[in-house]
């Protein structure tokens, strides 16, 4: 029997973050060792990023989403930990972000290149209905991305529940960053409102880095990693293992060196 | 001072502004094109220009989408658009202020002393001035918290400095102002009066305000725990005689704390157990909706917190009534706003409160009725979950030391109690301001983050929250067994300027009280400030039975918990009721089912909620097993919730809520009956079974001055009673809000007779729910229960208008029996779909599982088992008769659901099929309608 050692996960939750239990309980789920702890605590050098091969950052209202959903989070991880978080991606590390994760990573410049000087810079705004909407979206992952989180999913169906989703960008993202699109439920692009939730330009639901070990999403995988939490399991419709879970167990696979 | 203005850039839509258009154009103004709305924050600092260029750029602004401006006058409005700017009021904390100072700090300034925000709305298009007017009273600006502002006439308000002076008041000489003043009525005032004159000495303001807010209604129930003359019977203590009674009576083992803590708690499994608290939060809300919600969510989810030694909240319900959202405005009474205003308030407030803890919001229901018009009725509840050695509630010992966690104290609700406790009036609006709260959900995430490790680390001996009354009754409740002694000025201020006694009053959100041994403060006070939560040791627990208080070392007050806790005299009440023979009325029989059942489909009752739902996050969590929206396209109104409280576990909890306002009008006897049956119909429905089912009753009522509306209370209450008794069912918390009536001039509308009974029950496997929405054609479909001329108080007497006929009634025996025996066969996967039949009947029932299992179906009228000697197909289809289900079932296993079901009422009445109509077949007339007809009416009246 190979004995595999389990990736250690770092959680990072601040005032507001609130998906961080069922996040954990993914992470576990798929195998990985998880340490959940306050961003005060990595600030303090309780805990040290490089102690760790993968980090997320998890959904919520970070600091009440106050300015702008993920700002002041962002802006503190940036300004605080900046250092940190370079060396963690430079030597290889995984981050997810989902959903405030998500807004805090475009915010913070970890998306959609970690720590370039220049380039293109990426949002996350409001919706176009102007409402925070919780409802379940189909997802088709990007074949040409090298996004690792979703290698070997085509299609997932998985919940959003944001007010401030919507991508935009101030010039043209290279099509390999665009990791996951918002489709029909046959799978179609182009899906049109409410398939495509915020309005989120090219149906963009999901953004990588160009190394694809950097990865955000809105939509919320942890919350589908169970039969009974797919909104028709009562109409014999899932899986067994939610579609979310594959994420996880990418990330997992891919720390462990699988 | 520095001022900084963010704007959208040229081209970026605008969606607060376009929901501003669609919200004038609600008012009836027409000729607005478009709305733009710019932030501004002013900082009370002197940064330099570069500074602030960083500022902007990095913070304040998101370059993508923004540009930003500082230290330029304020553009001058272009030709054809009015510009209004609004800002908080003084004393107002602004809910951003901490997050900006933070970031500001984080990005190395340190010479920000304060910030404020403003909104500025840019109005494009014909408006006139007195239109404009309009949409600043009626939406920009809300006069409790809000003002606009002209140019450069902002500036930071500062506070004065509080000089200490204590007050004591010669109630000898001046007794009135007991009454004026405090508000006690005049029992209570002779009482205090003979207790000071025992003393020889007159007491201190912070004294009568304590025994104030201790005596008030919303803190000791004077009226259900009064005495009551009930048409000649003495009814003393009517909780106790009736609920409470009952619930004792059943002496359920699982029931492991109930009436006596912040919320009942039951027994969940070997390992966990759950409490469950629903509160009101009604007069708040008919003022300023926002935050009347927000702060009415933030408060119960801290009586879970509050309950045992702390419950991880879990779950959310909220239950509205308001008035009919197309009211005309010339109808409106003076001084009140519009319903379709305070929904969308009330809902954005529960929404973003709810939201930001990250707690599901599961389960609620939305009433329409005009007598709410000016005293709308706001439910919010919050479920607990709690390891269950932490169940209980704890014990202080003298010596502890008086923590106060989390929020800052400032002027906000002071004598909101009290307010909650008197009728509104048409000055309400402007004369209760100080009573309104503003909240701040990520201080109370923080409070629950923190405060669940340091009850692991059992770090503290006792826990309550801070609600009604403030510290008064936090503190004073908790110390009523030993004593406790308070240093006021020790209280952390949001501003200064408050004196002793406004500290202890004031009902500032989002703060606990801990009773912390002397030997882990210290430990305690580690934990909450790596947390950045603020912690403050206040006081200390003492072994005198007395209640001092003190403020910078002068005493300031010095009770004998005894008079303060017991003391109060006893009201005594009189109640009214007689029997009334039910008026005899039946509409015209409809040429076809078709057009009623699409009206009442698309009455506001009815209609489909989805989209307050989707505004809510019911995913959070990740624990929901049946959501509140069901059915094929995600869509249909499911009966309750079920969640997963441990993601590892199949155990699950079902959430329902019944509540009925239109049977109380007939007789709230059978109203309470009613919303009780219908609670745990909704349990049934979904796969549960009645084993492990605690109820909460919430009694919203008008004047209980009035003999008749107390008699309709009292009957509301014996029912409550019976029907524990009968179903074998335990209340194991309730709240009760009473003086619910809305007084413009000499008119007074008293709200209706409201109860809202919620329940949880334990589901023992969460892969056994089942759904509302039909699964397949050919599948058979049955009515459990029977069928009466039961349409008083019904939507279909409602659409024509109607008052009187008969009010459902409750046969609590044989609805028992079904229910159990419905379980049974659920639990055998005889059962594929299950609908609880309730308002508009067996018509409305049959129609939303087709439409939400996006298939048709066809009935016969004849096949319902009817008891009545006179037949009607309307009375058929329309009667609310409790105690029904509607059940689908495969062909395969008919014999067997048959026989499960054996010895109760049921009837097989039709069949699911793939043509997407639904087909009644009545015993005079055939109609047919198409599901998506049914649909689109059902969805459109709240398409907003």
């Amino acid at each position: 029997m190979v004995n595999i050692v389990k990736p250690r996960t770092l959680i990072i939750r601040a005032p507001g973050t609130n998906c961080n239990v069922e996040t954990a309980f993914a992470f576990e789920k798929a195998g990985a060792l998880t340490t959940t702890v306050h961003v005060n605590q990595l600030i303090r050098g309780e805990y040290r990023l490089s102690d760790f091969q993968i980090m997320v950052l998890p959904g919520g209202f970070s600091y009440g989403d106050d300015i702008g959903a993920g700002k002041v989070l962002a802006n503190e991880l940036s300004l605080k930990l900046g250092e940190g978080l370079e060396k963690f991606t430079k030597s290889g590390g995984l981050i997810i972000g989902i959903c405030n994760g998500f807004q805090v990573m475009v915010k913070a410049g970890l998306l959609p290149e970690p720590f370039a000087k220049k380039g293109l810079k990426v949002t996350l705004t409001n919706n176009d209905s102007g409402r925070f909407e919780c409802r379940w979206a189909y997802l088709a992952s990007n074949p040409k991305s090298p996004c690792i989180f979703t290698k070997g999913i085509e299609r997932m169906y998985l919940p959003v529940a944001h007010g401030e989703g919507k991508i935009a960008f101030d010039g043209v993202l290279p099509e390999k960053n665009e990791a996951l699109y918002y489709v029909d439920v046959s799978g179609n692009r182009n899906p049109g409102y409410p398939a495509n939730p915020n309005g989120s330009i090219r149906d963009i639901a999901g953004v990588c880095d160009s190394t694809g070990r950097i990865f955000a999403l809105m939509p919320h995988p942890e919350r589908h990693i169970l039969k009974t939490q797919h909104p028709r399991w009562t109409r014999n419709e899932g899986s067994a293992n939610g579609d979310g879970f594959r994420i996880f167990q990418n990330a997992v696979n891919c720390a462990a060196g699988l | 001072m520095n001022r900084i203005e963010i704007r959208l850039k040229a081209g970026q839509p605008d969606v607060r502004g376009q929901g501003l258009v669609k919200d004038i154009l609600d008012l009836g103004i027409r000729g607005v094109t478009d709305v733009r709305v710019d932030d501004i924050y002013w900082l009370d600092a002197d940064l330099k220009p570069a500074d602030l260029e960083i500022i902007c750029f990095r913070l304040l602004s998101d370059p993508i989408v923004n540009d930003y401006e500082y230290d330029a006058p304020p553009p001058s409005p272009k030709k054809g658009t009015f510009t209004v700017e609004v800002a908080y009021n003084a004393g107002v904390v602004d809910p951003v202020e901490q997050s900006v100072l933070k970031a500001i700090e984080d990005l190395g300034y340190t010479g920000v002393r304060a910030v404020k925000t403003a909104k500025r709305y840019i109005i494009e298009g014909k408006i006139s001035k007195k239109d404009l007017e309009l949409a600043c009273s009626r939406l920009l600006v809300n006069p409790i918290i809000q003002h606009a502002i002209v140019g450069e006439q902002f500036a930071f308000p500062r506070p004065p400095e509080y000089v200490f002076k204590l007050e004591t008041v010669n109630i000898t000489k001046d007794p009135d102002v007991l009454k004026k003043r405090f508000g006690f009525t005049e029992d209570e005032a002779k009482t205090i009066l003979a207790y000071y004159k025992k003393l020889k000495k007159s007491p201190t303001d912070a004294e009568l305000e304590t025994i104030a807010q201790t005596w008030s209604e919303h803190c000791v129930h004077k009226t259900f725990r009064g005495k009551i003359n009930f048409n000649g019977e003495i009814i003393n203590n009517l909780l106790k005689t009736t609920i409470m009674k009952a619930t004792r009576a059943l002496n359920k083992p699982w029931c492991l704390s109930v009436f006596l803590d912040n919320s009942g708690v039951i027994e969940f499994d070997d390992k966990y157990a759950v409490c469950f608290k629903v509160e009101t939060h009604n007069h708040p809300s008919a003022v300023e909706p926002y935050g009347g919600a927000a702060t009415g969510i933030g408060g119960v989810v801290r009586d879970p917190l509050g309950t045992g030694l702390g419950s991880k909240p879990i779950c959310n319900t909220d239950v509205f009534c308001f008035g009919p959202p197309d009211m005309d405005y010339d109808k409106l009474p003076p001084g009140v706003l519009h319903p379709r205003r305070v929904f969308k308030g009330v809902r954005a407030g529960v929404a973003d409160y709810g939201n930001r803890l990250g707690i599901p919001t599961l389960n609620g229901a939305i009433l329409f009725d005009e007598r709410y018009v000016g005293n709308p009725l706001v439910y919010c509840g919050t479920v607990g979950l709690m390891p269950k050695e932490h169940a209980m509630r704890g014990q202080q010992k003298p010596g502890d030391v008086v923590v106060v966690v989390g929020g800052q104290t400032g002027r906000d609700g002071i004598h909101g109690v009290n307010f909650a406790s008197e009728e509104l009036t048409d000055k309400s609006t402007t004369v209760s301001f100080t009573s309104v709260q503003i909240g701040n959900a990520i201080v109370e995430k923080k409070v629950i983050d923190t405060l669940l490790q340091a009850r692991d680390r059992g770090l503290y001996d006792r826990i309550t929250d801070v609600g009604g009354g403030g510290l008064s009754s936090a503190v004073g409740e908790m110390g009523s067994d030993t004593g406790v002694k308070v240093d006021l000025d020790k209280v952390p201020l949001k501003y200064a300027g408050l004196n002793y006694s406004e500290i202890w009053i004031s009902e500032s959100q989002e703060r606990m009280i801990l009773a912390v041994p002397r030997e882990k403060a210290d430990e305690l006070l580690k934990l909450f400030a790596a947390e950045d939560v603020e912690a403050s040791i206040i006081g200390e627990f003492t072994n005198d039975k007395r209640l001092q208080l003190f403020y910078k070392g002068h005493r300031v007050a010095d009770v004998a918990m005894e008079f303060l806790h017991e003391g109060w005299p006893q009201i005594e009440r009189t109640a009214t009721w007689s029997a009334q023979k039910p008026v005899a009325v039946r509409p015209v029989e409809p040429k076809d089912f078709a057009e009623p059942l699409l009206k009442i489909l698309g009455s506001w009752n009815v209609c489909s909620k989805e989209w307050v739902i989707r505004q809510y996050d019911h995913e959070v969590q990740g624990a929901s097993v049946l959501k509140p929206l069901v059915g094929e396209k995600n869509d249909g109104p499911g009966d309750a919730s079920i969640i997963r409280p441990r993601l590892d576990s199949d155990k699950g909890l079902i959430v329902s809520s019944g509540i009925n306002t239109r049977y109380g009008d007939l007789d709230a006897y059978w109203m309470a009956c009613s919303v009780i049956d219908e609670a745990l119909r909704q349990v049934v429905a979904v796969g549960g079974n009645l084993d492990r089912v605690a109820l909460l009753d919430n009694f919203c009522w008008g004047n209980t001055g009035r003999p008749e509306v107390l008699g309709a209370l009292v009957r509301a209450a014996q029912a409550c009673h019976d029907m524990s008794m009968a179903y074998g069912i335990p209340f194991i918390s309730g709240k009760d809000s009473l003086n619910n009536e809305f007084r413009a001039g000499e008119t007074v509308i008293g709200i209706p007779h409201t109860l809202l009974v919620s329940a949880m029950g334990v589901m023992p496997d969460v892969n056994r729910a089942i759904s509302m929405d039909f699964k397949k054609a050919g599948n058979l479909i049955y009515i459990l229960g029977g069928t009466y001329d039961e349409l008083g108080g019904s939507e279909y007497y409602a659409l024509h208008k109607l008052t009187g006929g008969n009010v459902p009634v409750v046969d609590p025996v044989t609805a028992k029996e079904q229910m159990i025996k419905l379980s049974k066969a659920m639990s055998k996967g005889l059962v594929k779909s299950c609908h609880d039949c309730s308002d508009g009947g067996l018509g409305v029932a049959v129609a939303e599982m087709a439409f939400a299992g996006g298939l048709g179906a066809s009935i016969n009228l004849k096949d319902v088992p009817y008891g009545e000697e006179v037949y009607r197909d309307d009375i058929v289809l329309f009667s609310e008769s409790n105690s029904r289900f509607l059940v689908e079932v495969e062909p395969a296993k008919q014999a067997k659901f048959e026989i499960a079901m054996r010895g109760t009422t049921f009837g097989r009445i039709g069949e699911v099929t793939a043509s997407p109509q639904l087909l009644i077949n009545g015993a005079k007339k055939t109609g047919k309608v198409a599901v998506a007809d049914l649909k689109e009416a059902w969805q459109r009246p709240l398409r907003w």
